[in-house]
């Protein structure tokens, strides 16, 4: 048990902070916002072919760098402080834990290879109708000679329109629940899906409609059979939840941190602002609610790596579902909270589109809804705490 | 970064558990889940005993330097060691002064002699402590004391008066360390000084306090040309306030996780009164229970965070913000306690004002946000000293 971060840990924090300061700053951010794909193409490629990012977790043997969620994490809260507009997210969040997790070797070495070669951009589509559970997996997978035929549609897809790689969930006719869940990978350019960007309240961050109209899939793309189809799926969502925390840190902090030098510089009454305690308290409260949630995505983050890892900490493991919603729970809620403050706390200027305040705010609101509301992930909790699941 | 316990820890683990088992029991079977905050007033010779028993399985001192007479165990080990603690009902330890603050703040500041004199007391379970920081006039503003020392004709005695408030145990306690001006006319956090001070004397009156609760934990002392020798100034004078601030910093330590534990016993018995009744079944009061169970989580992670880094007396940012964090979770906790008992809460164990255990929690929390820096106070810490803000202006006069 050592709960803190290494000399190496600290190095990867500062290069990405020094690197994200300059690639993503507020011109950067919004230059993103206005780009189709809500990212700068040069900037990724940077991420993926000198910084190395999405070969972050990738085993070594498939090309990677075969770092752990830890790492990641860090990574994620320095691209969340800086409002990162990137494929990274769905990419080393969604799709390649649903990877390192899958059953289908030869899948895995194609794909998390291309990832970390930093050439794929890659997502996961599972849910038709709003939710996390298994019942929100509703397109269906229709056996014929060979593979399948998918058909149906995922509601909002992070990045949906502009990955290469889609992983989809989809279910054996007629299955219900956790069973009959299988997941498969799909290129984005597989003739019969139809992918629709939608417009988005956070134009940070694109989603999008997808449609599968009769697709036809082989056994080779299969990563993962009903057997263990949900189990998959189910922890994807969970690490994907606590990558989520760890960049709504980032945010929550930045939020923090514009607030600060805002109200350093601000004077009314012939003082700063930042020199009245009725803001010095909320100031304080925002802390507060930064290092709590940081220090439950950590946590969280901890598990999720023991999760990925193949000789993982078993006991630890029992902890992913728990420590995920801690996780997501504390850092959506902080975001939320200090995004709110910081436009309350920059005044009216606050309430402009040129100041940044109202861009943490947007990605504070589309983070809470992202893989699990809080509300969400407490009815889980109180379910298991009240002892009502089998 | 890494969590979880290895093979050796989980070996610990048992042995610290069938230890709990063996010798919670007999006499002192009635203490199981005696003692914590609100009740520190129960059974007070038993959970003396009980010290000595602790002492005697060296489980005093489990995470003090072997240089000291500690064990010196490892973070993961003193973890499991207060998880298994409060599983097995631990009481409320009459000796956490002492272990948690004393026993450092001399390691960090004492000379050798006086390490040597005063820690294995502690460690053997037969010396207890009381804090006199507080006074009258010397509340959020700390640095207001009063209570005056000064040394005797001789140089070998300090003789000590003034009034010291809401001291909890004092009236148990063989020592107080107090907190003394003893620069004459000096102001603020200069010319005080850190003194340790025998309890047995007659100049020394000690008054309980009736609280709220209708129960008397926390103490008025009164002293009065009080003595105590020259050789218990702990560093020189006028170091008062720098160890003073430093002891508070211990006090983020590892008996933050014993507290946890008693914390999550309380949470237990609400889930349990609320399977019983039917409140398991309110929408709102499942987001308020699994909201503070979550909570409780993250201060166990602020823990072990605070734990794991340098253990210096300085704070980290998390351990910055511990005291605030906790304060306001545990009285939630209280309120959800009484949201849950629902028309129940309202009725009293037994006359005159016999109090549940859940409604104790639910009065007693009230001091939590208060005292050892309230929450406004905490608020202003976090402001000038983890967020560098200005800090507040000062009447001179």
């Amino acid at each position: 048990m050592e709960f803190a971060f290494t000399e190496e840990h600290l190095m990867i924090r500062d290069s990405a902070e020094r690197f994200l300061a300059q690639a993503s700053d507020s011109h950067a951010v919004r230059a993103a916002m206005n780009h189709p794909d809500a990212h700068d193409p040069e900037v990724w490629q940077r991420i993926g072919q000198e910084l190395y990012w999405p070969a972050l977790m990738v085993p070594e043997r498939f090309g990677g760098m075969g770092l752990g969620f830890v790492e990641l994490a860090i990574l994620l809260e320095q691209s969340g402080r800086y409002l990162l507009g990137s494929p990274l997210f769905a990419t080393a969040c969604l799709a390649t834990p649903a990877l390192l997790l899958g059953h289908n070797e030869a899948v895995q070495e194609h794909w998390l290879g291309a990832i970390a070669a930093g050439e794929t951009r890659a997502t996961l589509a599972f849910a038709s109708v709003a939710g996390l559970e298994a019942c929100s997996v509703q397109t269906v997978a229709e056996p014929r000679p060979g593979g399948w035929t998918l058909d149906g549609e995922y509601a909002q897809v992070i990045d949906g329109a502009s990955a290469d790689l889609l992983i989809v969930a989809a279910r054996a006719p007629g299955s219900e629940g956790e069973q009959g869940i299988s997941l498969f990978v799909l290129p984005g350019n597989t003739p019969g899906v139809m992918r629709n960007p939608l417009a988005t309240l956070d134009q940070t961050r694109r989603l999008a409609r997808i449609e599968l109209r009769q697709v036809p899939v082989s056994e080779a793309q299969r990563l993962c059979g009903p057997e263990h189809g949900w189990a998959v799926l189910r922890d994807t969502l969970l690490i994907a939840a606590i990558g989520l925390a760890a960049e709504q840190t980032g945010g929550a902090q930045q939020a923090l941190d514009l607030t600060l030098a805002y109200i350093a510089e601000r004077r009314q009454f012939k003082r700063t602002i930042a020199s009245f305690q009725a803001i010095k308290h909320r100031c304080a409260d925002m802390m507060l609610q930064v290092e709590c949630a940081r220090s439950a995505a950590y946590y969280a983050a901890c598990v999720a790596q023991e999760r990925l890892d193949p000789n993982g900490d078993c006991a630890v493991v029992q902890e992913l579902e728990q420590a995920a919603a801690t996780a997501k729970i504390h850092a959506s809620e902080a975001f939320f909270h200090c995004a709110a403050e910081s436009i309350q706390l920059h005044g009216g200027v606050g309430f402009t589109w040129e100041y940044d305040p109202h861009l943490y705010f947007k990605r504070a609101r589309a983070g809470e809804q992202l893989l699990g509301s809080p509300a969400l992930h407490r009815e889980r909790l109180a379910a298991h705490l009240l002892g009502e699941q089998p | 970064m890494k969590i979880g316990f290895s093979r050796a820890d989980e070996v610990f683990r048992e042995d610290i558990a069938q230890w709990m088992t063996e010798h919670l029991s007999g006499e002192f079977a009635p203490l199981r889940f005696r003692g914590g905050p609100g009740d520190e007033h129960s059974f007070p010779e038993e959970r003396k005993a009980w010290e000595r028993t602790l002492a005697a399985g060296a489980w005093i001192g489990v995470g003090w330097a072997k240089e000291h007479g500690g064990r010196g165990l490892s973070i993961s080990q003193q973890v499991i060691f207060h998880e298994e603690y409060a599983r097995a009902g631990g009481p409320g330890r009459m000796g956490h002064i002492g272990e948690g603050l004393v026993g450092p703040t001399l390691a960090a500041f004492g000379t050798p002699a006086q390490q040597q004199r005063l820690l294995p007391g502690i460690l053997d379970g037969s010396q207890f402590w009381c804090q006199g920081y507080s006074e009258p006039g010397a509340g959020s503003d700390l640095a207001n004391v009063q209570t005056r020392a000064k040394l005797d004709a001789t140089g070998e005695h300090w003789l000590i008066s003034g009034q010291k408030v809401w001291t909890s145990l004092a009236h148990e306690a063989d020592w107080c360390f107090v907190l003394a001006r003893t620069e004459p006319g000096s102001q603020g956090h200069h010319g005080l000084s850190f003194l340790l001070v025998p309890m047995a004397q007659d100049t020394i009156r000690v008054q309980p306090i009736q609280q709220l609760t209708g129960t008397s934990e926390f103490n008025e002392v009164f002293f009065d040309q009080t003595l105590t020798h020259a050789d218990n100034l702990i560093g020189q004078p006028g170091d008062g306030w720098k160890i003073a601030m430093a002891l508070l910093g211990f006090e983020r330590g590892v008996s933050t996780l014993g507290q946890q534990m008693q914390f999550h016993n309380e949470l237990d018995e609400i889930i349990r009164i609320a399977r019983a009744n039917g409140a398991a079944r309110d929408p709102l009061l499942r987001q308020r229970i699994a909201q503070a169970w979550a909570g409780l989580k993250v201060l166990r992670y602020n823990s072990l965070r605070m734990l794991s880094g340098p253990q210096d007396g300085n704070l980290g940012r998390e351990a910055m913000i511990y005291k605030l964090a906790w304060s306001t979770w545990h009285s939630d906790l209280g309120k959800l306690a009484m949201d849950v008992l629902g028309d129940a809460g309202e009725i009293l164990d037994a006359a005159p004002y016999q109090l549940s255990r859940l409604q104790s929690l639910f009065l007693f929390t009230r001091s939590d946000t208060i005292y050892g820096g309230s929450n406004e106070i905490q608020r202003n810490v976090i402001a000038e000293r983890a967020l560098g803000m200005p800090r507040e202006p000062r009447v001179n006069g």
